[in-house]
């Protein structure tokens, strides 16, 4: 196509960098409250995408082109295992989180039942993130995998009782279990480690969804006893488009991408240098300033969920307690009585501010979310939700900018929900 | 002022779309998610509905810059344009979609919702202009919006959109109203890089897949079988659902014999209490009495209009000839809900007119009112 004049529209500044050790950069004249979602890639994670992207070779090329290029992923392999607890052969990388759970879903899956036919048992939590349902409910239709949600409460923790109880009776025909570290709507802190200890007198690998998790709580795979853990970049100040799947040696894993063998042929395809570097020092920079960051999060955070409540009395806050602890600290979620969520979305959109209903969408229709009616929250309500995330580069300012637009924004959201008359929450 | 752009996917609502955004308004699409189930609703790039349909008006919203949200309308679909679709085929009247989609979703969910959430104007890509006009008033001049036609014949919708009525157009901006052609507006589109500027044309019903009404009315309704009478009624086939055939209807009526006269036989109607569908020669579908019901008025029609009949031009399908007619305003009759309308054709007679289809009355290219036709008939010959 010839363009012969510049599309209309805003053209927005370039992004440029800032911050001489790796701090992000953000877009200007907005409040980007949506860090669950992605966040700004750092500007030493940039710096070292850059370098590796200007450099030609492949990283199974045994010339010194190649060579290069491995040694640039072969540090990056390490400094992730560092980061995260683990030993470099236990780093698979991945183009991100959907690729890495559905590596640990059906790998571990067809790994398992080709040991034992009996096993075809897949216990998932009923909050996980459709890429570790999407693939557990392929299996079933297409591998013969029995699918068990295991509940959570109203908080959206996981039920230990019911997945004890489901072990003892079937523990001969589960092939693996998987629990996410922290959910992407309300944050919620599984007890994985509690899972872990269920799970191993029965020998039944646990996979964890850790991907909001890292950068913003403590998370070490070899110390959490998991089996396999599932990680992404770009929700930590990396690029999009790699993750990596952290699995143990002795884990039966099936491959899911065939070819070429890379990643101890788990996983085949040209790794990707670039991305790949830009991860190692992104997960690095994350995991070294945990304890003041998360410290500043909580704090921010919690000025949000109390400031909200103050200028939209009738916000519901879901998920756990922030004071609990059982909460990701730039985590907060509501849902607002007879609004609906994308009324809410827009109007927030328009005064500046950037959040997210939280759940998915099916071709731009925004869907109750399975997270919020798991926890026993009535569909009309769960219409209604809104989740704000923080994350390095928030702000008071952005706290401010959100709690001055949300008195407006909700009573014209309601006004909207009794007019659609599809948010029965109780307008009021 | 702040404006929600209706964007369908099409040609036209994009370059509406553009030219609002021209006019310096602040403007946000919005497409309508008007299916719940959108694998039933027909594929390719030729409609409204379809997840294709939702891609191209993204992209639309992408190249203009304008943020861009799907609204889910489905379920408000289904229980007013669909549900009407399904009982007016029951009740053996015919009933147009387009129109009731404008009365209940475009120009009412859609337009309330939008005026709830603070927007000044809903901007489609319908051809029809809307011209405000200061007439005095017994409290100083007022302002009155009238809806005319499109210059652009062959497209003109005004005969779809009578049915929003004035209140609700004055909220709402036809961008495209002025356009003679749609090969103008495709020029427009391709000017602006607008990659939906050759798309085909959308005519079908949009949630009967394939163009077979039949085929969805039996769907949804089930079988029904019954007989198919001629005027004298003599049994003359069967049908599996009197709800599938119109007045008017010539083909598909699977008859066995031909008619004694040799002539061919349409339906000239439909009894649902006893499932029965009646043929006859295509004299009987000329009609020049119309009695209408709903009806709704213009801004000022009525008050300057003098008690009684008066002449206008009435239009009974989407892109019919407007004929000459003598029109009156019957206020609320028994029988009949809302306002009641009764015409007279002062022309040739009109063939094939159906309860249920709507009825617009023009003067010239002014819209003055629309009803739904509730009954059509000849005088001469009073059944």
């Amino acid at each position: 196509m010839i363009v012969t004049t510049p599309p209309p529209g805003p053209v927005r500044t370039p992004l440029t960098a800032s911050g001489a050790h790796g701090e992000p950069t953000r877009e200007p004249d907005a409040a980007y409250l949506d860090h669950a979602a992605t966040t700004p890639m750092s500007a030493a994670a940039l710096a070292a995408y850059v370098a590796e992207a200007q450099r030609t070779g492949n990283a199974s090329s045994l010339h010194s082109a190649g060579r290069t290029s491995r040694r640039a992923v072969e540090e990056a392999r390490e400094t992730l295992a560092k980061a995260l607890g683990a030993r470099p052969s236990e780093v698979i990388f991945t183009s991100g989180g959907t690729e890495s759970d559905n590596l640990a879903i059906k790998g571990i899956f067809w790994g398992r039942r080709a040991q034992d036919t009996r096993r075809t048992r897949v216990l998932v939590s009923a909050v996980e993130h459709h890429a570790v349902l999407d693939p557990a409910f392929w299996l079933a239709g297409h591998a013969g995998a029995e699918i068990v949600l295991l509940p959570v409460d109203a908080e959206g923790r996981l039920d230990l009782d019911a997945l004890r109880a489901e072990l003892a009776a079937h523990a001969a025909e589960t092939a693996l279990i998987s629990v996410m570290w922290a959910n992407n709507e309300v944050g919620t802190l599984q007890p994985v480690r509690d899972v872990v200890r269920a799970a191993r007198p029965y020998g039944i690998p646990v996979h964890t969804d850790a991907v909001q998790a890292v950068g913003q709580t403590e998370v070490d795979f070899a110390e959490s006893g998991v089996d396999a853990m599932t990680v992404s970049a770009h929700k930590l100040g990396g690029p999009v488009g790699v993750g990596a799947l952290l699995a143990r040696r002795d884990l039966a894993l099936d491959a899911v991408l065939h070819g070429g063998g890379q990643e101890r042929g788990v996983r085949s395809g040209t790794l990707d240098a670039a991305s790949i570097a830009a991860f190692g020092v992104a997960a690095r920079h994350a995991v070294e300033c945990l304890p003041q960051r998360a410290a500043r999060l909580r704090a921010l955070r919690d000025a949000l969920v109390a400031r909200v409540s103050v200028a939209a009395p009738s916000a519901v806050l879901r998920g756990p307690e922030p004071a609990s602890g059982d909460r990701l600290p730039g985590n907060a979620h509501f849902t607002f009585p007879g609004a609906e969520g994308d009324s809410l979305l827009y109007l927030l959109d328009s005064a500046g501010v950037q959040a997210s209903t939280g759940s998915a969408c099916q071709a731009g229709v925004p869907q109750p979310s399975h997270v919020l009616l798991a926890m026993g929250v009535p569909e009309a309500e769960a219409r209604g939700a809104l989740r704000f995330t923080l994350g390095a580069t928030s702000t008071e300012a952005d706290v401010d900018r959100l709690v001055t637009a949300l008195p407006q924004v909700v009573a014209r959201a309601q006004a909207a929900g009794l007019v659609s008359g599809r948010a029965l929450g109780g307008a009021s | 002022m702040r404006v929600l752009a209706a964007m369908s996917g099409g040609v036209d609502s994009a370059v509406a779309a553009a030219l609002a955004v021209e006019a310096g308004h602040d403007v946000v699409g919005v497409h309508m998610a008007l299916s719940r189930n959108r694998d039933q609703f027909r594929t390719g790039s030729r409609g409204c509905c379809s997840i294709e349909d939702a891609g191209d008006a993204r992209r639309a919203a992408d190249v203009l810059g304008i943020p861009y949200y799907v609204w889910d309308l489905s379920e408000r679909f289904e229980d007013t344009v669909v549900a009407d679709f399904l009982s007016e085929y029951e009740a053996g009247r015919t009933p147009n979609p387009c129109v009731r989609c404008n009365e209940h979703i475009k120009f009412e969910a859609l337009l309330d919702k939008a005026t709830a959430l603070g927007f000044d104007a809903v901007a489609t890509g319908h051809y029809a202009q809307i011209v405000t006009r200061e007439v005095p008033g017994a409290h100083g001049p007022r302002t009155v919006r009238e809806l005319h036609r499109s210059p652009n014949d062959a497209k003109d919708q005004s005969y779809v959109l009578a049915v929003a009525g004035p209140e609700r157009l004055a909220r709402a901006m036809f961008p495209l109203g002025g356009f003679a052609s749609k090969d103008e507006v495709r020029a427009e589109a391709a000017r602006r890089g607008l990659s939906v500027s050759a798309k085909p044309d959308s005519y079908d019903i949009c949630f009967v897949a394939d163009g077979d009404t039949r085929g969805f009315l039996q769907s949804r309704l089930g079988s029904r079988p019954g007989e198919v009478v001629d005027v004298d009624g003599e049994v003359v086939g069967e049908h599996d659902g009197a709800y599938a055939f119109t007045v008017g209807q010539r083909k598909g009526l699977g008859l066995g014999r031909p008619a004694a006269d040799g002539k061919a036989r349409y339906v000239v109607d439909v009894q649902p209490a006893t499932n029965t569908v009646v043929v006859g020669p295509a004299e009987l579908l000329s009609v020049d009495r119309i009695a209408g019901e709903k009806a709704l008025w213009f801004d000022g029609v009525l008050e300057h209009e003098p008690d009684g009949w008066f002449d206008a031009e009435v239009q009974v399908r989407a892109h019919g000839a407007p004929v000459p007619a003598r029109v009156r305003a019957a206020g609320d009759l028994p029988d009949m809900p809302g306002p009641a309308l009764e015409i007279e054709l002062t022309g040739a007679p009109l063939r094939g007119v159906a309860a249920g289809q709507s009825v617009v009355v023009y003067r010239g290219s002014r819209v003055l009112g629309q009803a739904t036709v509730s009954r059509a008939w000849r005088a001469a010959a009073a059944r």
